[in-house]
């Protein structure tokens, strides 16, 4: 771990320079290769003409600033669960809260008709909502609070639920299997920037209440009569930053569907390097967060073309070993 | 205490004991599967009679009618009930050996590592992979994945909560691994692949049925003989060591009959999930009792969920036939929402 503020600011730096190399990388690297100084030129002047600056433009581009947000946004949503529920296998996938925002989206999408990304993001809120205080109130023991092991398996089952519903959809809605494949297999590419943009507003507002929150995150890692002796008001807390999980996960599934494992193994990287000040964790895993989901999806072009693994596949196989490991090590169950 | 009927071997190596309200419950489960097996064979795309149907089962002659009720309905019927009842008591077991409410056999990987292994078996082996040796490799899947699940649980003994963990992240993991090899495979056997993960009881023939039984007819017997142990250990992990009951020995036991049990179904149905999380809780509501008691009633609701289910989707969408697990996650969520209620109550 890195202690001194020296130290700390080198680390920072070292991760938005791995954060660069994994943006051009994700930017150059495809079906069609770029060379760096083709997209210095597609940058500096767009020739509209030009197969590979097309290529950029119309995909790459929005595909990179897609793996970004949701890279982020998942990273930063698991970190502030982990806090919250104190437990470290807590992720906004693990507990079934992706699961519940994929499927509203799906409704959305499929029964409803909406098409526009700023009704189906509200239809993600709803369902992640939904998923939360599901997996909440399921978690709960009778007269012993919250068990992490509960609450994982409540979390599991209520995923599977949503699953198997969309997955029922999809059947049924076989002429639109193509888009709820999308969301159930999770993907960054064929969004344009057009339904990006009006997602941002809310995402970057999130994202500033997280990190304005990050005083109070640190002190809810204490006892809870400890904390409202110092004059917190942990109720408001919890729901602020239910709020922001809910946003934050809520919005990256409405853009790229379900991709596993990115929230649960960000914010341990991040722990590990930079301590449980939240001030340092949740700028770093954000960065961290996206890094690794511009690296994922990069191999995950790279490894069969033409074809392309789905990203959350890589994210998954990614995730699994860490989980087992913290399995192992989860203190006995309170 | 009201009156029960006790089994006991003279030398006390095994007994069984059921409550009179367990047996007439078992009883009345039982007549009402039998009924609802009745009703559901005479349904299809040619309409039966309940005369027709039970005069075909009683004098079985060469008619078109008695083929398509005898070769094509009545093989699904009874492979609906068996999968069923074996999920069913898959996981009721996992249920009592986890003592939590929300374990079954898919949540904590065991239906994931059949679906690798048969996955792996149809890409590695092309499209040729006939149904004949597809199961036994899915059942090998399952217990690969319980013994991995056991392995990396394993510290000085099992513990519960350790276990369920360790299963949810590699049934996390392997489900990955299920959709990269069917990304990576042709389509033809991308779709072979598909057909087979849905869980559909779709063409079922009367060979599947005579495989998957011996499986159950090994496991049921042993599961209530050895049951009571379980009861034991509900109590606490002390209790039972106090009682004269090997703690860990049991434990592997018990993990093995749920995935021999949820294996076997899951080789020869696909990944029909949910049943195994519902069936046990709907039994506790039925009776109160003990495990051994419990095991008979949850294996009936779950052959009667699956029967329904699958019922559903081979009529009700005619010419389609959906597959069941559709319609099992049909009941699955009203289901869930009581469970949550009851908890809410609990803790109210």
């Amino acid at each position: 771990m890195l202690t001194t503020l020296q130290a700390r600011m080198l680390g920072t730096l070292l991760c938005l320079g791995l954060l660069l190399a994994a943006t051009v990388s994700s930017l150059i690297f495809g079906h069609i290769p770029v060379s760096l100084e083709m997209l210095a030129n597609s940058i500096v002047d767009y020739d509209p003409g030009s197969l590979e600056h097309l290529v950029i433009h119309t995909e790459r581009f929005s595909r990179t600033v897609t793996s970004m947000i949701v890279g982020s946004g998942l990273a930063i949503a698991g970190a502030l669960m982990q806090t919250l529920t104190r437990n470290p296998l807590a992720s906004p996938g693990i507990l079934g809260i992706n699961a519940g925002a994929m499927f509203f989206v799906v409704v959305g999408a499929t029964l409803l008709s909406l098409t526009s990304p700023s009704q189906l993001v509200w239809a993600a809120f709803t369902g992640a909502a939904t998923a939360a205080v599901l997996v909440y109130f399921l978690g709960r023991e009778a007269g012993r609070g919250v068990s992490p092991v509960r609450t994982v398996l409540a979390g599991v089952a209520v995923t599977a639920l949503f699953v198997s519903f969309a997955q029922g959809l999809l059947i049924l809605n076989q002429d639109r299997f193509e888009s709820i494949l999308f969301w159930l297999a999770g993907s960054v590419s064929g969004r344009g920037l057009d339904a990006i943009v009006p997602l941002l507003p809310l995402f970057g507002g999130a994202l500033i209440l997280a990190l304005l929150l990050s005083r109070q995150l640190n002190l809810l890692g204490l006892d809870d009569e400890v904390i409202r002796g110092l004059g917190l008001r942990v109720g408001q807390v919890r729901l602020l930053i239910g709020l922001v999980v809910i946003v934050l996960a809520g919005t990256s599934v409405a853009m790229a569907g379900l991709i596993g494992f990115v929230g649960l193994i960000v914010p341990h990287m991040a722990r590990g390097l930079f301590g449980t000040d939240h001030r340092w964790l949740l700028p770093l895993s954000a960065i961290i967060g996206a890094t690794l989901l511009l690296a994922a999806d990069t191999i995950a072009r790279l490894v069969i073309p033409p074809q392309e693994i789905p990203v959350g596949v890589m994210t998954a196989l990614l995730g699994t070993p860490l989980f087992l490991h913290l399995a192992r090590h989860v203190r006995k169950v309170a | 205490m009201s009156r029960s009927l006790i089994l006991r071997s003279r030398n006390d190596r095994w007994s069984i004991k059921l409550g009179t309200r367990v047996l007439v419950v078992t009883g009345i489960l039982a007549v009402l599967l039998a009924a609802s097996s009745v009703l559901a064979l005479t349904s299809g795309s040619h309409p039966t009679s309940v005369t027709d149907v039970l005069g075909t089962l009683v004098a079985p002659n060469q008619s078109e009618l008695a083929l398509i009720i005898l070769e094509i309905r009545l093989p699904r019927i009874l492979m609906a009930i068996l999968v069923g009842a074996a999920l069913g008591s898959a996981g009721l077991i996992l249920q009592g050996l986890v003592r939590n409410p929300l374990a079954s056999p898919d949540v904590i990987g065991i239906t994931s590592g059949a679906s690798a292994a048969a996955v792996l078996f149809l890409w590695l082996g092309g499209i040729t992979g006939t149904s004949l040796l597809l199961a036994p490799v899915a059942i090998g899947g399952a217990f690969v994945v319980a013994l991995g699940i056991t392995a990396l649980a394993w510290q000085r003994g099992i513990s519960p909560a350790r276990l369920v963990l360790v299963g949810v992240g590699l049934a996390a993991g392997l489900t990955a691994v299920t959709t990269l090899l069917l990304v990576l495979s042709p389509d033809a056997t991308a779709m072979n692949a598909y057909i087979w993960l849905t869980g559909s009881l779709y063409a079922s023939q009367w060979h599947d049925v005579t495989a998957l039984a011996p499986w159950l007819m090994v496991c049921w017997p042993l599961a209530l003989i050895r049951l009571r142990h379980l009861d034991a250990q509900s109590m606490g992990e002390d209790m039972a060591l106090g009682l004269g009951s090997a703690l860990q020995g049991h434990r592997l036991l018990f993990l093995m009959l749920a995935v021999a049990l949820a294996g076997s179904a899951v080789a020869y149905a696909g990944a029909v999930g949910f049943i195994g999380l519902i069936a046990p809780h709907m039994a506790r509501r039925l009776v109160s009792s003990g495990h051994t008691g419990l095991l008979p009633i949850a294996a009936l609701i779950g052959a009667l969920i699956l029967l329904y289910a699958d019922w559903v989707g081979r009529v009700a969408f005619i010419p389609r036939d959906l597959p069941a697990g559709i319609f099992v996650a049909g009941i699955g969520a009203p289901f869930f929402v009581y469970l949550l209620y009851r908890l809410r109550q609990e803790l109210g």
